[in-house]
């Protein structure tokens, strides 16, 4: 019987005898088959789309049928980072040093328009996508995504395992995250940015709605 | 124990003279507008007021005036309108306060000396509409990443910034050897 645990792939119902069988497979099938059956999500649920992803985790969607139950708020101890929720331009070295803190091999869904895009907040604080920054895998549309489409996201990156396509993870980490310095824009006269100290009749009106 | 606000309007006035520049009193909310040099002793005198006794500092927050319609911009003609927001712990009452800061220098003295709890509340100010408050301990951005440039809540800031938010160390992919 302690066998039969080992052998990697389901046994028919009529032939669990309790005797031991055994089958050939290729070690990085069986890894992958692990990998993709025991998924840790990192979730980094920073908005609305995070409460779609804690029901997709609790009992009604129940996230633990495809394995992925054990989320981890530790970067160390996971390998699928589910980005949920608008990610300000603060928060986004955060989340690349998070990112960078997951071991290898690391999957990423981006869920819902905000962190695939910016959504509809296309304003000065928020990064539009965060794709931008680090690689992701399986982007999720929806304001809020459904539990179901997230429950999609997570069977597509198991198929992505399962078929062993790994992104290029080489990615330039020579800039530190955390050494963010925007450029000084506001001082950059020739840009033709408007300056900060207009005076209340001395701007064209045009600029109030842009 | 309601606070008669005809009596609080009499001796504020009294121990402010010409530094309160306007009273309102619209259904039952009080309002005050004081001299830009006077919101110190402003807030203590409420804050020390017998019967009010404004002993909390709600909230704090700004109003650019810059293209507002006619009257939102103060006589005066100052662009800022600093407005503060005070609790009567004990005597349930609320009050706020008003002082116009002009465009140059936009300055005004701190409040921290009087409310601890106006410490974050005027950085928050200060982040978002770059209202410099004199004497504040710690006067830093608490919203904004620090090397952020600009107040986003002006109104002739643009509501998609000036590219602040591509200006980020990319993720670049290198080529597998
Ligand atoms: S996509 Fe919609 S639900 Fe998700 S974080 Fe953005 S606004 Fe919230």
């Amino acid at each position: 019987m302690s066998e039969t645990a080992n052998q990697g792939a389901p046994l028919a119902q009529g032939d669990k005898s309790g005797s031991g069988g055994f089958i050939t497979t290729k070690i990085e099938e069986l890894v992958n088959w692990g990998r993709r059956n025991a998924l840790w999500p990192m979730p980094f649920g920073t908005a609305c789309c995070a409460i779609e992803m804690m029901a997709t985790l609790s009992s009604r969607y129940d996230l633990s049928r495809f394995g992925a139950e054990v989320i981890r708020f530790s970067p160390r101890q996971s390998d699928l980072m589910i980005v949920s929720g608008r990610i300000s331009i603060k928060m986004m070295p955060v989340l690349i040093e998070i990112y960078n803190q997951m071991p290898e091999p690391k999957w990423c869904i981006s869920m819902g328009a905000c962190a695939s895009s910016g959504g509809v907040f296309d304003t000065y604080t928020l990064v539009q996508g965060v794709d931008q920054f680090i690689p992701v895998d399986v982007y999720i549309p929806g304001c809020p995504p459904r539990p179901e489409s997230l429950i999609d996201a997570v069977m597509l990156i198991r198929d992505k395992i399962k078929r062993g396509e790994r992104q290029n993870r080489l990615y330039d980490r020579t800039k530190h995250p955390l050494d963010f310095q925007p450029v000084n824009l506001v001082s950059d006269a020739a840009s033709g940015a408007p300056t900060l100290t207009g005076t209340r009749h001395s701007l064209p009106n045009k600029d109030a709605t842009e | 124990m309601a606070v008669d606000f005809k009596e609080l309007e009499k001796r504020i006035r009294e121990k402010l003279g010409a530094d309160v520049l306007d009273w309102t009193d619209f259904r039952g909310q009080a309002c005050l507008l004081v001299k830009r040099e006077a919101i110190v002793r402003t807030l203590l005198a409420l804050r020390e007021d017998a019967e009010g006794r404004f002993d909390m500092f709600t909230d704090l927050t700004c109003l650019d005036t810059l293209r507002a319609p006619d009257e939102l911009i103060p006589k005066s003609g100052e662009r800022f309108v600093v407005v503060y927001h005070l609790t009567g712990t004990e005597s349930k009452a609320r009050i706020r306060v008003k002082a116009c800061v002009p465009e140059e220098p936009p300055e005004i003295d701190t409040a921290t000396g009087v409310y601890l709890g106006a410490n974050w509340a005027e950085r928050e100010v200060f982040d978002m509409f770059g209202v410099v408050f004199k004497g504040h301990p710690d006067l830093r951005r608490i919203l904004m990443p620090e090397a952020y440039e600009g107040h986003p809540l002006r109104k002739d800031y643009p509501l998609k910034g000036r590219g602040e938010r591509d200006n980020f160390p990319k993720y670049t992919e290198i080529p597998e050897a």
